[in-house]
């Protein structure tokens, strides 16, 4: 064990590169200042992807390194690779945003670059050290992010409230963290797992529930949500698109592997607190999306329903169940990505807008961006035979599967209910007057990041099987032996 | 190409949306030609396939079956017979026919609204040749997309409020199917409808099943009394919207309860046929009163459809050859008679733009053709004997009179009232004074929309006169399924419902 050698790290080999990549960006920051902020961005992409090179040459066959801190499996890999296509994803819709609202500083997308890194440390924590580790860091760089334009009070005030609740729920997790450690012994996944099916204690319990509910609060679902319609709308929407995008993914990863791997035997349990939040998502982010006027707070109640939707899989508590949550975060994430990709050139006068009013008769206005948002919408409210069908079809069907009827057809009925926000998007498009015309000129990489999702929206019928298959592979490593 | 006819008919459509969005710079009229070249087309395979149908078979034809989701093991499963066939057939005969009557009418984003109706083509007729029930779904519930931009973009003053209406309560009841359709995939472990029937549910289960398939399929239909979303969409719906409309998608919710709710949920179909009959009883009286009173000729002709498609529901909950026979042919019938009456009405609001009816009147002097035209239909619509509409309802009257006296005494004064609402329409519209100059000088039909209206006449005619012209292809797969449905309905299902309502009694006691 002690005979350290490079050699044992390779399976970390992705994160160190990013992690120096990182540092070396930084410097070149430093040196050159905010004027370096675009070709910073452009390499951090490059930085990203051969990281993910580096993954894709890796063995995925499940190692662990760190004394059993941090390890690689198939389901790691899977989470990374959509961690990765996120953070290229966001840090390029975003160079061209923030040059335009004026906000361009190298630190940007080396926070994106951090955060990112303590994501993929985040899905591969088998240890609730390791665990606490990469959240923070993730979670730092995303207070940091959220305030990033400080001389504008909604900005800061998104990173404020972000921060402090943020703390909270970190103290709750470490107060959980502590616990299960007390109880068990050990703060390794493996090892809480098996002395927990010697039996279940209540205060392992109650240290679960901790857990989980520092780990709600990061995916937002209800009744930890209160954070993220403020700061979805008080941070720069390419920030905001960033936590739209990645964030969560990463810690539902995270939140499947700890239940799976760590309190497999108390699925009974938690099947019922995840199965509350799942319901109580799914109906306040319907509800409360209604009535919203500004887009960036309609899509964060959207966000919230959504996890509703995906933690309706984990309810379930199945190897079917697991794979499903994958499929649908896959799929919101392609319609997310379009989705800001079009709010993003939302902008009249070098101001960018962000009512919904904002939209009206863009069908007219500018067509290409109208269809394309129009589909997203169809397909974020899960109308076949578009991708966000499969998605809700799937965690759905883990659902009835495991004969959870009630929350099924609460679930669904609550889809009806978010349609109507959906659509009601659509009508402003196409069903209103026109007001003036946004200005011309997105950028080729935003109309690509579009053009990309609308397609992959659109085709994702004709093959839905290779990402039902992966995903199943993925979640397997916790339903084997 | 016969191996894959019915493909071809699902997916030429969208040859036609790509070939649209292809070509660049492309003209409003060149948009027109291709939707109509290309549905026309379509319809010239249907043709095909009904030349080689083989009558007198039951069973499944043309079927096409490859792997499309295999990780769940769904399938990509299609195929047609006498139940089916005819509505593929129908779908694609109305398309060209509604691009065509909007020629002139629809001047705005033309390519978008073709894009729309072809999009909305490959959905009907994919929902009709579906065997496997995911797929199914998919194309049932497609549907929506094209017909909410059709009804909210090219519709009338409140076309946003009937096409949110629309949209979400047809969704509301289509989800609920969702959840049955992944309990019955659970359960029978298939999503192939022709194997779904082979299940042993006990009762209890059957009928929440069969409530979340009627949820949706008795929105779609539409029954009383969740109808009331239907004369908002006829209304605010463009011309070519409401032919659709009427013609086809209303005919989903019948097929749907003959492909599910009758083969495999049997018990609970036979123990929810009482309140169905008097669901369609009350929508055939009351829609046709309703119908008596309204202004506007839209909403009358959308009220009775819904009382016709009362007459639909009826027969098909008899559970005999005669009444799911009639129910069948009582849907191609309306499908053709009242998709021609919206037509019909089209064709006056095009050169006056109003659907009042007290702002005709007359137009038999102006409009002779017309005249002539639209009293066909109006008559087929009474249902007057030598037209299709007699056939249908003679026939599902005939089927509930062996099942449920009442309720036929009672459906059969429904005719009587379809026939004072339509007889008004006609003659407030047709006959009397010339009150309005306008009115009186809107010119006879167009050739064009003499070559559209004239043969859904025809037909409606010919129907009347030769029934067994559908019938020989209809019979034998509806008996088929009433072999099904009487065979799977347990012999001793009065027992088990005492069963379940003893069980009932003493959960009574224990509260």
């Amino acid at each position: 064990m002690n005979d350290f050698s490079f050699a044992m790290l390779m399976p970390m080999m992705p994160e160190l590169f990013l992690a120096v990549s990182g540092m070396l960006l930084l410097v070149l920051g430093v040196f050159h200042g905010d004027k370096s902020s675009s070709a910073i961005g452009w390499l951090c992409v490059l930085a990203f992807a051969v990281t993910t090179s580096l993954l894709l040459q890796n063995s995925w066959v499940e190692t662990k390194v760190l004394n059993g801190m941090f390890v690689m499996d198939q389901f790691a890999g899977v989470l990374k690779l959509l961690i990765l296509a996120g953070l290229m994803v966001s840090v390029a819709l975003s160079i061209r945003y923030i040059e335009d609202e004026k906000m361009a500083r190298f630190e940007y997308p080396l926070l994106i670059l951090f955060s990112g890194l303590g994501m993929m440390l985040m899905v591969s924590a088998n240890d609730l050290l390791s665990l606490y580790m990469g959240l923070e860091l993730q979670s730092l760089a995303l207070y940091v992010l959220a305030s990033i334009r400080r001389d504008n009070v909604k900005s800061s005030e998104a990173g404020l409230k972000y921060f402090v609740l943020g703390a909270i729920s970190s103290g709750m997790l470490l107060f959980g963290a502590s616990l299960v450690y007390g109880y068990t012994g050990s703060t390794n996944f493996i090892v809480i797992g098996d002395t927990l099916a010697a039996g279940l204690s209540v205060g392992a319990l109650i240290g679960m529930v901790f857990l989980l509910a520092g780990i709600a609060f990061k995916i937002s679902a209800v009744p930890f949500h209160m954070w993220t319609p403020d700061v979805y709308e008080g941070a720069p929407t390419s920030v905001t698109a960033f936590f739209a995008l990645v964030p969560k993914l990463a810690a539902l990863g995270l939140l499947i592997r700890v239940l799976f791997e760590a309190f497999p035997t108390a699925a009974m349990q938690w099947s019922q607190i995840i199965t509350i939040l799942s319901a109580l998502s799914m109906g306040v982010g319907a509800f409360a999306a209604l009535q919203q006027d500004n887009i960036k707070r309609l899509l964060a109640y959207s966000s919230i329903g959504n996890m509703g939707f995906a933690l309706v899989g984990l309810a379930a508590a199945s190897p079917e169940g697991a794979a499903s949550i994958l499929v649908y975060m896959t799929i919101y994430m392609v319609m997310t990505a379009g989705t800001f990709g079009v709010v993003l050139s939302m902008r009249r006068n070098g101001v960018a807008l962000e009512n919904i009013s904002d939209l009206s008769g863009l069908s007219r206005n500018c067509p290409s961006s109208a269809y394309a948002l129009a589909i997203l919408m169809f397909s974020m409210s899960g109308i076949p035979p578009l991708a966000g069908f499969f998605g809700k079809f799937m965690v759905f069907k883990a659902a009835v599967g495991a004969e959870m009827y009630g929350l099924a057809v609460f679930g669904i009925l609550t889809s009806v209910v978010a349609a109507y926000y959906y659509l009601r998007i659509i009508k402003v498009m196409f069903f209103d007057e026109p007001v003036p015309v946004f200005e011309k000129g997105a950028p080729f990489v935003r109309r690509l990041v579009v053009g990309l999702s609308v397609l992959f929206v659109l085709v994702f019928v004709l093959n839905p099987s290779p990402l039902v298959s992966i995903s199943r592979d993925a979640v397997s490593v916790f339903f084997n032996g | 190409m016969l191996n894959h006819i019915l493909s071809l008919q699902i997916f030429l459509p969208l040859l036609g949306v790509l070939l649209i969005l292809a070509i660049p710079k492309l003209s409003d009229n060149g948009a027109r030609w291709i939707a109509l070249i290309v549905t026309t087309a379509v319809f010239g395979v249907s043709l095909c396939m009904m030349g080689q149908y083989q009558t007198g078979m039951a069973d499944l034809q043309f079927v096409e079956k490859s792997t499309w989701f295999p990780a769940l093991n769904l399938q990509y499963h299609v195929g047609v017979d006498g139940i089916s066939v005819y509505f593929v057939l129908l779908s694609t005969f109305l398309t060209p026919i509604c691009i065509v009557s909007c020629w002139h009418a629809i001047e705005k984003r033309v390519k978008e609204f073709m894009i729309a109706f072809l999009v909305l083509e490959t959905f009907m007729v994919g929902t009709f040749c579906a065997l496997d029930s995911i797929l199914f779904y998919v194309f049932f519930e497609g549907v929506l997309i094209p017909m909410f931009i059709i009804i909210g973009v090219w519709g009338g003053a409140r076309r946003v409020y009937s096409a949110f209406k629309f949209f979400l309560y047809t969704l509301l009841g289509s989800v609920l199917m969702l959840i049955a359709l992944l309990y019955l995939y659970m359960q029978t472990g298939t999503t192939d409808i022709t194997l779904m029937a082979d299940n042993n549910l006990d009762l209890n289960v059957q009928i929440w099943l069969w409530l979340a398939f009627f949820a949706s399929f008795a929105v779609k239909m539409p029954m009383w009394p969740v109808h009331t979303w239907l004369p908002d969409a006829h209304v605010e719906a463009p011309t070519a919207g409401s032919v659709i409309l009427a013609g086809v998608l209303l005919k989903m919710g019948g097929y749907g309860f003959l492909r599910f709710s009758l083969p495999i949920l049997p018990d609970a179909s036979a123990y929810f046929a009482d309140m169905v009959f008097w669901l369609s009883v009350v929508a055939i009286i009351y829609t046709a009163l309703v119908a008596l009173v309204q202004e506007d000729m839209k909403k009358l002709i959308a009220y009775s459809s819904v009382s016709h498609m009362g007459f639909v529901t009826l027969g098909i909950f008899t559970g005999t050859q005669q009444g799911v026979d009639g129910a069948m042919f009582q849907m191609l019938s309306h499908g053709i008679i009242s998709a021609a009456l919206f037509l019909c009405v089209g064709v006056v609001y095009d050169r006056l733009h109003t659907r009042e009816i007290s702002r005709y009147g007359g137009l038999v002097k102006n409009m002779p053709r017309y005249a002539t035209v639209f009293m066909v239909l109006m008559l087929g619509s009474v249902g007057l004997p030598g037209t299709s509409g007699f056939v249908g309802e003679f026939m599902t009257l005939m089927g509930s009179f062996q099942v449920n006296t009442y309720v036929a005494v009672f459906a059969t004064t429904g005719v009587v009232f379809g026939a004072a609402y339509m007889l008004v329409l006609y003659r407030r519209v047709i006959f009397g004074q010339q009150k309005n100059a306008d009115a009186a000088a809107m010119p006879d039909l167009t050739r064009m929309e003499f070559a559209y209206l004239v043969p859904l006449a025809v037909m409606a005619i010919l129907f009347g006169i030769a029934p067994g012209l559908v019938m020989k292809n209809i019979s034998p797969s509806v008996s088929n399924l009433i072999q099904i449905y009487q065979y799977n309905k347990t012999p001793d299902a009065p027992l088990r419902l005492s069963a379940v309502k003893a069980q009932t009694i003493e959960g009574n006691h224990h509260e």
